[in-house]
């Protein structure tokens, strides 16, 4: 569907050239959702706006259903822009005029009769839930409900791509779940391919299909969305996997030495990663049925990626030494990444 | 009524006739200056936003000319620009003085001014909107006239209203070159005769011309901010 060739894309700035993507090699695939994540200046836009060339490439190719548009006229590129819509951070409406206007934006001066343009305008206000707002102008909706016309006037052309540049990262948390469920509904009932650069783990997990990470202007990894929770490789994936999960928090509270954490001999502080599709297993009750331990959970994060559990805990287990560690290889084996925070003795 | 009028200014009440047609003559300077600049001031405008630094058309050397001559034309003062123009004017209008004779040069002390006011509006709008409209494959010309027109109406109009009042200003002054108008009028009576009631009554009308184009204005201005 959208495949980028060597990009390279530097900006000439007072202070020396910027390089925002260096040869970035994607390809993605019709009808997925596509998640780039990377800490702010990774180049995540640059690169989206290498798609559909409102930021023209320094060098590299970059095609589109097996069109290259980096070589078309700029008539041609005009067409094939209609075909890919985007939605911004900060919706980027058109003050003057109300939400019908808006929409029908991109629908005019081609052709179509008022009462073609009338029907497409309302079947896009039904498909993002706004029909009562048709007639309102933006300084009077919600950002939520701005972005919900941003999206049915990106979609006025049938596009068969749709780019979202931090589209919900001016929204509350409430208002990005409906937008990104919104975006999940219009993925799975028309079709489209959504490219969604985000700095916000939570909305990869909620979302997307496959992920790459940006660092740099370059693409330090790349995977579906399993396999980056489950196993990232890179520092920055790891740390961006944690920001989703609570379970890092041990660490501050050892630091801090509180209470809960702190262990007597024979205590051992353990955490646990479900690395595996295996997390609905019962493997705590299992160990400490059978290797005579207590066990207790003091953070626990399982979520739902796709449709499989995955996630850790951090349990304080108690037993004999040679029990826990019998244990631990039991874990291992099962496939399950262990690690011992503190092990008693040194409490 | 018409005793009374006589009583407090009877300068004018002699006057009447020579009153309206200086009245007219300003109305007729500032509406063909004001049109003719209008076009050309936005054109120029346009052009500036287009061609400058975030413009649509980046284009340094257009950009950095008219940038300059919009510059100069604007450090000299109408007056001297008045006398300048006179033999282009004599060109271009086949006469130099009388009230077709200033329109010339109303518009060169109104363009740079206007062109200045337009880019300033345009460069208001949001890039971000700009943006949006490219990624919707509009053409160049659709976002000047769909984004950058249409979405800075009420600021167009705005700077529009006060380049409006600053030319009823000028075309008193080109009076000067018999340019006739109510600045004229002023000055050959109310000024150079001691006749004070004549000063104030071409004063009061000028007012008037500039309230009636302010509240147009800002009937339009609240009629197009959403
Ligand atoms: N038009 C430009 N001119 C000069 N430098 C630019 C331009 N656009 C981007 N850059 C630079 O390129 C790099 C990548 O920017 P980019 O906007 O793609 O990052 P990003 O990952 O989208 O960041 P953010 O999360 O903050 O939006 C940055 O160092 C930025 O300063
Ligand atoms: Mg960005």
């Amino acid at each position: 569907m959208i495949r980028l060739e060597n990009i390279d894309k530097s900006f000439e700035g007072e202070s020396g050239t910027v390089v925002a993507a260096n040869n970035v090699n994607l390809h993605i695939e019709k009808g997925k959702i596509f998640g780039i994540i990377g800490f702010s200046g990774a180049g995540k836009s640059t690169l989206v706006r290498c798609i559909n060339l409102l930021e023209r490439p320094t060098k590299g190719k970059v095609y589109i259903d097996g069109t290259e548009i980096t070589s078309l006229s700029k008539k041609e590129l005009r067409a094939k822009r209609k075909k890919i819509g985007m939605i911004f951070q900060h919706f980027n409406l058109f003050a003057s005029r109300n939400v019908y206007q808006n929409i029908a934006y991109p629908l005019k001066y081609r052709g179509k009769s008022k009462s073609e343009i009338n029907k497409k305008v309302n079947e896009l206000l039904e498909l993002v839930g706004l029909t009562d707002k048709i007639h309102a102008y933006p300084s009077q909706l919600s950002g939520g409900q701005k972005q919900r016309v941003a999206i049915a006037r990106a979609l006025a052309n049938d596009p068969e791509i749709l780019l979202s540049d931090e589209a919900t990262s001016a929204l509350d948390p409430q208002t990005t779940k409906s937008i990104l469920k919104l975006l999940k509904e219009l993925n799975a009932k028309l079709g489209i391919t959504i490219v969604l650069i985000t700095h916000e783990m939570q909305v990869v997990k909620e979302i997307c299909d496959q992920v790459v990470v940006m660092e740099n202007g370059e693409v330090i990894e790349q995977g579906d969305l399993f396999n980056i929770f489950a196993a990232p490789r890179e520092g920055i994936t790891r740390e961006f996997v944690e920001s989703t999960s609570n379970l890092s928090k041990i660490y501050e509270l050892i630091e801090e030495k509180r209470a809960v954490v702190q262990t007597k001999a024979g205590e051992f502080i353990i955490r646990l990663r479900y690395l595996k599709r295996n997390a609905s297993e019962s493997l705590i009750s299992y160990i400490s049925r059978n290797y005579n331990l207590d066990a207790n959970i003091i953070f626990g994060n399982i979520e739902l990626i796709g449709d499989n559990p995955i996630g850790g805990l951090v349990a304080i287990v108690s037993g004999k030494e040679e029990d826990i560690y019998a244990a631990i290889r039991f874990l291992k084996d099962k496939g399950v990444g262990v690690e011992v925070i503190n092990n008693g003795v040194l409490a | 009524m018409e005793s009374w009028l006589n009583e407090i200014m009877p300068n004018v009440m002699n006057k009447t006739p020579e009153l309206w047609k200086s009245t007219q003559q300003t109305l007729y300077m500032t509406f063909y200056s004001g049109i003719i600049s209008f076009v050309i001031g936005l054109i120029i405008g346009i052009v500036l936003i287009a061609t400058g630094p975030k413009g649509i058309a980046k284009n340094k050397l257009i950009y950095s000319i008219l940038d300059k001559v919009i510059n100069l034309f604007r450090s000299i003062p109408f007056v001297i620009l008045l006398a300048s123009l006179i033999p282009l004017t004599r060109l271009v209008v086949g006469s130099a003085i009388g009230t077709k004779g200033a329109i010339l040069p109303l518009i060169f002390g109104t363009v740079p001014f206007y062109a200045r006011q337009v880019e300033t509006a345009l460069a208001e709008i949001n890039h971000g909107l700009v943006e949006a409209a490219i990624a919707m494959g509009t053409s160049p010309i659709g976002v000047i006239f769909r984004v950058y027109l249409k979405e800075s109406i009420p600021s167009l109009v705005r700077v529009t209203v006060i380049t409006s009042i600053s030319l009823i200003g000028l075309t008193a002054m080109a009076g000067a070159i018999g340019g006739g108008g109510l600045g004229d009028f002023a000055i050959r009576y109310g000024h150079q005769r001691n006749q004070a009631d004549i000063t104030y009554v071409t004063v009061i009308m000028m007012l008037l011309m500039v309230m009636i184009i302010q509240s147009v204005g800002n009937i339009i201005i609240k009629k197009t901010t959403h």
